[in-house]
């Protein structure tokens, strides 16, 4: 089989690979979302912390 | 011993640290069983002696079915224990899947449709799988509204958990769906009693690829609950702590 006969999928090529595209997309954006939302996080407690702290 | 370890695993500072050793793990597992689902999936399995080429979506779009209900199981009954035994890592765990089991079931949803336009000739159609599985998209966006409309966080919890037991109704009219009515979408062909009506050559990379997808969800979720542990303690000393050793 060579490459373009793969790429071709039997002339389905839009439609696989659209659907293994759109599954990347979706598995890659979920794993970014909780590492932003923890550096976030984090930041916003050692800013709070830092806050508190000057005032006492 | 095995108590007492989920007696430990229970306490929030615990929860983080072995969930943080975990990670790597779940990672590593889901990055080498995906790519020799891929690899047995889109290179090794021969084609359809019906569908062609096309067939290979079943790879990405079974295992996200399969997770949509899956995930929501968990969620649920992390809530149900969650809501009567009172145990916030069980509330943690049950709204940390939401979002996860959200993108599973847009996937189901949308590999489906791109499929079915070449095999049906249509994007889309309202019968019972179909529908019931929309439904379940719904009760999962409407999961995720109801726990941040509410700041209160045991409060939401204790909400959004009423919420997702109710809609475990929705989980057999899916799983049934396919023989209690009349539909488009094929039976099925892996779960049914007598043996699977499936080459082992595409039952393998199927299999590969749905061990895969619980490795990622039990990657995500713990991803996610590490943030929302972290949030619920922010005021307590080991996240004083953390937030200062970074």
């Amino acid at each position: 089989m060579s490459i373009s006969e793969f790429l071709d999928m039997g002339g389905y090529a839009v439609y696989v690979w659209s659907s293994y595209g759109i599954t990347l997309i979706v598995l890659v954006a979920n794993v970014i979302g909780p590492l932003r939302l923890r550096r976030k996080l984090l930041a916003d407690i050692a800013r709070a912390t830092r806050r508190a702290r000057r005032k006492s | 011993m095995f108590n007492n370890f989920f007696h430990k695993l229970a306490s929030p500072k615990y929860f983080y640290g072995f969930s943080g050793r975990l990670l790597p793990w779940l990672a590593t597992g889901f990055i080498l069983l995906t790519l020799a689902g891929l690899y047995y999936g889109l290179v090794k399995a021969p084609p359809d002696y019906q569908q062609g080429d096309s067939y290979r979506i079943m790879f990405v779009h079974v295992p996200s079915a399969w997770m949509s209900l899956f995930i929501y199981v968990v969620m649920a009954g992390a809530g149900a224990i969650g809501l009567v035994w009172r145990i916030k890592l069980a509330e943690v765990i049950s709204i940390s899947s939401a979002s996860v089991g959200a993108s599973f079931t847009f996937l189901a949803l949308v590999t489906g449709s791109i499929w079915g336009k070449p095999m049906w000739g249509t994007w889309w159609v309202w019968d019972a799988r179909l529908t019931s599985e929309l439904i379940l998209l719904f009760l999962y966006l409407g999961i995720i509204a109801l726990h941040n409309a509410i700041d209160d966080k045991r409060i939401a919890a204790r909400a959004t958990a009423i919420l997702a037991i109710v809609g475990v109704v929705n989980i057999p009219i899916i799983h049934y769906s396919v023989e209690w009515w009349n539909t488009l979408h094929q039976g099925p062909t892996v779960t049914k009693f007598d043996a699977p009506s499936i080459h082992l050559s595409m039952l393998i990379p199927l299999l590969l690829m749905a061990v895969a997808f619980k490795l990622y969800y039990l990657m995500v979720v713990l991803m996610r609950a590490r943030c929302e542990v972290i949030e619920r303690e922010r005021n307590t000393g080991w996240v004083k702590q953390l937030v200062e050793s970074q």
